[in-house]
């Protein structure tokens, strides 16, 4: 205490900087070390060194499979909920302000049910209704959304994972601009209502609506919980059963899969980025 | 569907002295900007109809499936399906159900309470650092890692960490008794996505802190140590609060994690819903799944009780 209040204008700060460094320092060795050993895990080899997990991976049984159902889910999935969203959402800013309060809460809600309890209700509604609905056109309804080719109730389970994320974003980008006013400057003069929304409105939420693609486009390729409980073989789940006999080629995956997700978070910071840079000097 | 809201929101004085509907149209207050409007009246809410419809069959059968499903009979069950009973919630809160509850109530506050302690001072580092570079990666970094849950983080610690694992031959781990396959195995495992977490949620809120607070404290001959006690924290404290119910809720509800790595050595609520939705239980207590889903919902919707009203309190103060 003393040699504080002694040595005041330098000393504190200077031991600031050196407490700064060393927390950083530990935060990145802790962060750094398991990425590090997983990358050397994957090419490790009792004979050297091997990169057989990652050339092995295109021939390996099941990978394109999996691979391209995850794509078309999460492409299906960011349709779906833009096309829920968006409307709603543009809809209730003009004109239902009353309605936005309900939304908010609709879209705030899937956050209070964990993923593990998201399925085990979906499975008990896909039990449940053909009991009692076999004789009913819904029956077809439930066959179909469970065809393993494309099974649509895993995008039911997505869309509602993603749709707060979604809606922060969304809302976030509809909040930064004035939308009422280019309603009505592109009504008055003389644009019509789908004019005005695809050749003024959506424009500007360009950065929201790829923000939340992104967002959801992420939560779609890692999501594990939902298609392995339902029995589905995603790309997660395609890692997990190689996990058990190739632990190499797991691992490989994992750091692949990282990398695409710190790629697409780039992407979106840079999109971000250059939108501001637009509006700012516009 | 006639009833489309005409949105004429009659002014209090004019109510007032009206009295009654009829009357509000002679108010004396016209709105000068309200006829040049041009909106979709009454058709505007015809645009949110696919989401609540969505919501309605997608989360809503869900919902009510888990609430009857936890309070009926299973359909294998003696006697059919359908009867109303406790049985399922009362087994979930008993035996090897309640363990694994327990196991992960305290997995989640101890990985919350660790990543909100360890993620503030990364997260003060790099507010308080005038490298913006620095800054921006280590928020970036913070943005990948706290999304990089699931199999692939339980997969790279496999591999560092791991019976096999790169750090674990190169220090001899398993010789000083070492196993990721464990409460603190999983810990580790868990606060590699909950500081990232934390060091987000938190750097706007040490950002909201003045430096002019700083320096009156200072002037008030006050030191760090008490700057912090009665200045700082007492400010943060809702926003360190939140981030630690949402850490807790996250952590709470991670499945993939800990089904990837521990198996069945560290029971939590999570994978014990996951081996009673496929078949692994005794039969007729199918539906014993839907009441443990039932509690976790329970616990989330108290952890989000606690969260908001935080997160509220502490934009008031830190705009």
């Amino acid at each position: 205490m003393a040699q504080l209040t002694s040595a005041r204008p330098s000393s504190p700060r200077r031991k600031v900087r050196w407490w700064r460094g060393a927390v950083l320092l530990l935060a990145g060795v802790y962060f750094v070390v398991p990425l590090a050993a997983a990358g050397y895990f994957s090419i490790d080899d009792p004979k050297g060194y091997s990169f057989e997990a990652y050339t092995g991976l295109l021939s390996a049984p099941g990978f394109l499979d999996s691979l391209w159902l995850t794509l078309g889910l999460a492409v299906v999935t960011v349709l779906v909920l833009l096309l829920l969203l968006v409307p709603a959402l543009i809809a209730v800013r003009l004109g239902s302000p009353r309605l936005r309060p309900v939304i908010d809460v609709l879209c705030t809600l899937p956050l209070v049910v964990p993923p593990v309890a998201l399925t085990a209700g979906l499975i008990g509604v896909l039990r449940w209704g053909p009991d009692y609905l076999m004789d009913t056109p819904f029956f077809q309804t439930f066959v179909f959304i469970q065809d393993p080719d494309f099974p649509l109730v895993l995008v039911i389970a997505y869309v509602l994972m993603s749709l707060p994320l979604a809606y922060r974003a969304l809302d976030a980008g509809l909040r930064a601009v004035d939308l009422r006013t280019l309603v009505e400057a592109a009504r008055n003069c003389g644009a019509s209502w789908p004019r005005a929304v695809f050749t003024v409105v959506l424009p500007n939420l360009r950065g929201a609506l790829l923000n939340a693609s992104f967002l959801t486009l992420a939560l779609v390729l890692g999501e594990f919980t939902a298609a392995s409980i339902l029995g589905y073989q995603p790309f997660p789940v395609w890692i997990y059963s190689v996990g058990n006999s190739q632990a190499h080629m797991s691992v490989a995956v994992s750091i692949l899969s990282l990398l695409i997700t710190w790629l697409l978070l780039l992407l979106l910071a840079t999109v971000g980025r250059e939108r501001r840079h637009k509006t700012t000097t516009s | 569907m006639t009833t489309a809201p005409t949105p004429v929101p009659t002014t209090p004085a004019a109510t007032v002295h009206g009295g009654g509907a009829g009357a509000s149209a002679t108010a004396p207050t016209p709105t000068p900007a309200r006829p040049t409007r041009r909106r979709p009246r009454g058709g505007s809410w015809l645009a949110t109809v696919p989401l609540f419809l969505f919501f309605l069959i997608g989360f809503g059968l869900p919902a009510v499936a888990i609430v009857i499903g936890a309070f009926t009979t299973s359909s294998d069950a003696e006697g059919g399906g359908g009867q109303f009973t406790l049985d399922n919630i009362r087994d979930s809160v008993q035996g090897a159900y309640w363990t694994a509850m327990l196991s992960s109530l305290k997995l989640s506050a101890l990985t919350a309470l660790l990543a909100t302690l360890i993620g503030l001072p990364i997260a003060q580092a790099v507010v308080t650092s005038r490298q913006t570079w620095l800054r921006q990666a280590v928020l970036t970094a913070s943005g990948v890692l706290a999304n990089f849950g699931g199999l692939p983080l339980a997969f790279a610690f496999v591999a560092t960490l791991g019976n096999a694992g790169e750090v674990t031959k190169l220090l001899h781990l398993t010789d000083h008794g070492w196993s990721l396959y464990s409460f603190t195995g999983l810990t580790i495992v868990y606060l590699y996505f909950l500081i990232p977490l934390m060091v987000l949620t938190i750097t706007p809120a040490l950002d909201g802190l003045r430096v002019q607070w700083r320096e009156a404290a200072h002037n008030n001959r006050a030191t760090t140590v008490q700057y912090w006690l009665h200045v700082a924290l007492p400010i943060l404290l809702p926003s360190l609060l939140g981030g630690f119910v949402l850490l807790f809720g996250s952590a709470f509800a991670a499945y993939a994690t800990a089904a990837a790595m521990v198996g069945a050595t560290v029971p939590l609520v999570s994978r014990s819903i996951a081996d009673a939705l496929s078949g692994n239980v005794l039969v007729g207590q199918g539906n014993l799944a839907l009441a443990l889903s039932l509690n976790m919902i329970v616990v989330a919707v108290l952890v989000m009780a606690v969260y908001l009203p935080l997160q509220r309190r502490s934009a008031r103060w830190l705009s």
